[in-house]
Formats: C-alpha cells, structure tokens, sequence
C-alpha cells in the first residue's frame, strides 16, 4: 500500500509506546538500579552507586542459587507430569464423542481462574485442621490400616517441606494440564487425514500409529507446549505466594518469590533488579528458543 | 478426509461396545477432578462458620448469605469491583485499539525499522509481571507517580464505601495490562488481518476514504472474531493478575484479588468470606468461557499451532 513515509509510524505510536512505558523502562530501571544500592522507600537522592557489587553478591548468592534450584524441581515436576498426562489424555479422548465440545469448556475452567484464587481454593482443601483432603485421608487409613503407612493419614501439608513442594506441584498439574491437553488435541485434529488413512491401510495398530506416526508428526506442537510450560514455570509466582509464601524454611521459594521476597520483605530494590535481570535473561533465553518453533515472522517472506 | 478415517476406525471398534463407555468414564472422572475444587469453593462461600469448621465435612447444609453480606456491608468490596472492572475494561479497550492499529501497519506497510519493531515485540512478550512490580515500584513512589492524576474519588450510598475512578494508580495498571498483552494481541490480529482480501481496502481508497478510515470502517468490523480472542486474554490477565495490583493499587483502588488475599492474616484465615470473594472473582471468567470456550481454545492454540 502507498503512502506517506510517516504514515505507518503514527499507526505503531500508541502501541510502541505503551510498550516501551509498560516494558522497556521496567527493564531500562532494572539494568540501571543493579548498580546500585537503594531501599524501596527512599528518595532516589539516597540511592549510592555500587558498582558491580550487586552482580558479585548475586554470583556468590546461596540463596538465590538455592532458589534456581527449587524452581528447577518445581518445574521438572511439573512440567513432566503436565506433558505426560496433557498428552496421554489428548491421545486417549482425540476422537470426537457426543458432547465432547461440553467437555472441553469444563477442561478450560482453571485456565480462566485467577491464580490467587486457585492458591486459596488449594490451601483451603489442604488445611492440616479443617482440611478436606486430610479428613478423607484419615478416613480411608482407618478403614484400611495398611495404606497408612502409603501416606493416608493426616498430614501437614503446607507445613512440612516436602509435602510443601508436592501440594504446589499438585495445585500447577490441576491447573495447568489441561492447557497441555488442548494444544495437543489441537494438533491431533489438524494431522493431514490421508497420511493417517495410509498408515492405518499399511496396518499400523494403535500403538504404532500413535509412536511412530502421530508423535513425530507433532514433535513442533510438542515442544512449543513444553517450552511455552516451561516459560510459565518461571514467570509462576502468585499461587506459591498464597499457598506457602516460599514455606516452610525455603522449600518451596522459586526465583521470582526471592525476587519479590529481597525487593519488598528485604526492601532491597537495588539488589532486586539485579536477581529481576537473571530472571528475565533465563525467560528471553527461553523466548529466543520457542521463537525457533514458533514464529509468526517465520513464513512470511516479507520480514 | 478426516471423515473417511473416521469411519474406517469407527467401524473397526463398532465390535467393541465397550470403547465409548470408557471414554465417557474417563471424561467424567477428569471432569469432576477438574470441577470439584471449585466446588468446593462455592460451597463454602454459602457456609456458615460451625459448617466451615465441623470437623467432617458438610456437603449438605443450609446455604446462608452471611459471607456475601458481611463482605459488602463490611468491607469495600463494592468499591474494589468497580476498581477492578475499570482496570478490566480500560486494558481491554486500549489493548484491542493499540493492537488493531499496530497490526494494521505491520501486516499492510513497508516501513523502515519494521522487521526490528516485530522481532522486539515478540522477544520481550515474556516478561513477569514481578520483573515489572520490581523495577517500577521504586521511582513509582519515590517521584509519586501513582499521584500525578488525581483521581475522582466516590461515595456508594448505604455505607458501602468509598472508592476511585482512574487515578494515577488505576491508569498504571491499564498500561501495564496492556503491555503484557500487546505482543500476544498484535500477532494474533496480524494474522487475522492477513486474511482480509486487500482488495476491500483498495476499493475503499478508490472511493476516497483515507487509512483510519480504511482501519474503522473496513478492517475493525471485520475483525470480531480476532477482537474476541484477544478480548478474552487481555481481560482475563487484567481481572486476575495480583503481584502488580498488590504493589501499585492504594486503599481505594485494590482490585478484586487483591481484596481476596487480604483474608489470609496472623490470627487465621476467615474461609468463608474468602471464599465469597472468590467466587464472584471467577463467575466472570466463567461466564466467559460458557459463551466464548471456542475462541479461548483458538487463541491457546494460536500460539502453538499456527505459529
């Protein structure tokens, strides 16, 4: 389309600058206050040039390497299990029943909750005292005294460190498999039906349509669902806030909780924009690669 | 195609009655792992303390308004809703004009500096909303940003407090929501603009119309369908994000999550009122997703499958 040189410029403005206000000075702010030292409350004025001091401190950090760590077994957790059940299920219920679009929207629900609610509604089941998870646990170990010492008797939840790290995990894989679950599905629907035909004709059964036909075909979809999880896994912060608050100890601290915890509980902003910059290269690391699988530029011969 | 495959698998398990069952039996078994939870919520918010605290949980009990009236006549939920509606609605509107137009310009001009406007978009489209508390709360009140626009405070008639339409606080939240979902909104709207024949706004131009017209008049109406996936996700973001409400909103503008969290203090949690509030936080969404489940699904595959 002809037109004015300017013209295209004035209809990215609004957008651009939103962007540049929402994104890019936050992240201008975090290159700038990593070098320096200034308390969340403080006139500026206070703030003292420190240098690199921030980036040695957080080299040297156990706490915060502590925290990679834990967010790394809360995603591999998660992140697994999510894959594993999100693509099981998507391949077990692929072919169409009646009322399979009423399904769906159900399937769809906890995506749409908001996170907070979802670390409530979860903290509440998993009460130690009034909980309802630990009330039938209980029930069913007395009915049966030898699953009690399979872990059904009442347990504190949220107050031991490992069943800490297994309630979050709990609360992501109910919320989150289902997103799993419709990316495959999606891709499922969408194989080109005569390779299926040919293949089902050449006399593959189940199994070998599904390995050696369906998968391969669906490696792309596959890896943007587990990379797009696992971008998610580190941008998680709202549930484990409500549910644990990083507890009991550290157990249950992910990255972007000692993020939140040393700029607001520590009020250490300075030191916090310099953990936000480790955070946020790990995510643009992770955006570059998903980038490769999933590009909207891609295909387009023009960009 | 697909069709054919259909019939051909169809007619090979025809011999195996029990096939259909047990999809159905999974089916149901998922649903109710997937709707028990909330459930659970919904019920609760229609308890009364004894029936919260019993000690073997009452599914059968009388439902009581107690939760909801004690947190309307006590607390300022009244006024965080309106808060959160504003916030909910305002991100929404400035997203899908800044998005539209943006997406216009990429997907239908050549310009300088257009393949790094695109690329930059896309990378920078994962930033945390903690990343963002973080770095921005500082200046925030340290040069009283969040006070530059004052703000039009309101009373509710009956008591039922006191709140703010757009400050300062308000307006930061709309441009934070939108910066979060403009990357996702602009490719998305880039792919649905992709799909209109130029030859509409050809003809248009033909006619004399200039290119906001071209924009308001032949490609917005157009674009419903697109409007609605973004719509969806922005409004969803807007309406459940915490972390950066909870660092920027004051007294007068929390939004509804916000509020939610606040039940959860050092002497215990007050469950049933929690719960009220939790509930009506997510009869919009779901609501949302009875109507509208079929774009939600296509705007999470968007990203995946078509790329």
């Amino acid at each position: 389309m002809r037109t004015n040189r300017f013209v295209p410029y004035l209809f990215l403005l609004p957008a651009v600058a939103v962007l540049a206000l929402g994104l890019l000075v936050p992240l201008y702010n975090a290159v700038l206050l990593s070098f320096y030292d200034w308390n969340f409350g403080q006139p500026w004025s206070a703030a003292r040039y420190l240098g690199t001091a921030n980036f040695e401190r957080l080299w040297n950090d156990p706490t915060v390497w502590r925290s990679v760590r834990t967010t790394f077994v809360f995603g591999f957790w998660v992140v697994t299990l999510e894959m594993l059940i999100g693509v099981g299920l998507a391949l077990l219920l692929e072919k169409a029943v009646r009322g399979a679009t009423f399904f769906r929207t159900l399937f769809v629900m906890p995506l749409m909750i908001a996170p907070v609610v979802v670390g409530l509604i979860w903290r509440y089941l998993l009460d130690a005292r009034n909980g309802i998870v630990n009330y039938y646990l209980l029930q069913i170990g007395e009915a049966v005294p030898a699953l009690q010492n399979l872990g059904f008797k009442s347990q504190a939840w949220l107050g031991d460190p490992t069943l800490a790290m297994v309630s979050i995990i709990v609360s992501d894989v109910w919320q989150w498999t289902p997103f799993v679950f419709m990316i495959v599905l999606a891709g499922l629907q969408g194989l080109p039906g005569d390779v299926m035909e040919a293949a089902y004709i050449d006399g593959a059964n189940w199994w070998r349509m599904t390995w050696h036909v369906k998968l391969p075909m669906m490696r792309n979809i596959l890896l943007i669902a587990l990379l797009m999880r696992i971008i998610d896994v580190f941008r998680a912060l709202e549930v484990i806030f409500i549910m644990t608050g990083g507890g009991p100890g550290s157990s249950t601290r992910v990255l972007s909780l000692t993020l939140f915890q040393t700029a607001f509980t520590s009020r250490d902003l300075g030191y916090a924009s310099t953990i936000a910059l480790l955070l946020s290269l790990i995510l643009i690391v992770f955006s570059v690669v998903l980038l490769a699988f999933s590009n909207p530029l891609k295909d387009k011969a023009d960009f | 195609m697909a069709g054919t495959l259909d019939h051909a698998v169809r007619g090979r398990h025809r011999r195996i009655p029990w096939d259909d069952v047990s999809r159905y039996a999974a089916l149901v078994v998922l649903a109710l792992i997937t709707l028990a939870p909330i459930f659970v919520m919904f019920a609760t918010s229609f308890k009364e303390l004894v029936d919260i605290q019993a000690r073997v949980p009452r599914w059968i009990f009388m439902p009581t308004l107690t939760n909801y009236e004690t947190i309307i006549t006590q607390y300022r939920f009244l006024p965080y809703l309106i808060s959160s509606a504003v916030i909910g609605f305002g991100a929404t509107g400035l997203t899908l004009l800044t998005a539209g137009m943006a997406a216009f310009a990429l997907a239908r001009m050549r310009f300088p500096g257009r393949g790094l406007i695109a690329h930059t978009t896309l990378i920078i489209r994962m930033i945390p909303p903690a990343v963002l508390a973080v770095t921005v709360i500082g200046f925030w009140i340290a040069w009283g940003i969040g006070d530059i626009i004052p703000g039009i405070r309101f009373t509710l008639p009956g008591g039922l407090g006191r709140g703010n339409f757009l400050d300062g606080s308000q307006v930061g939240l709309m441009l934070f929501y939108t910066a979060l979902n403009l990357p996702f909104s602009i490719w998305l709207l880039f792919g649905f603009i992709r799909q209109i024949p130029v030859e509409l706004e050809e003809a248009a131009i033909v006619d004399g119309a200039n290119l906001l017209q071209v924009l308001f008049r032949v490609i917005f109406p157009l674009m419903g369908a697109g409007f609605a996936v973004s719509a969806i996700f922005t409004f969803r973001i807007a309406w459940n994000e915490f972390i950066l409400a909870l660092m920027l909103t004051n007294r007068f503008t929390k939004t509804l999550p916000v509020f939610a969290a606040e039940f959860i203090r050092d002497d215990g949690v007050q469950w049933g009122q929690m719960m009220a509030v939790g509930t009506l936080i997510v009869i919009p969404p779901m609501l949302i997703t009875f109507f509208a489940a079929k774009q939600i699904i296509q705007g999470v595959s968007a990203g995946a499958v078509k790329g």
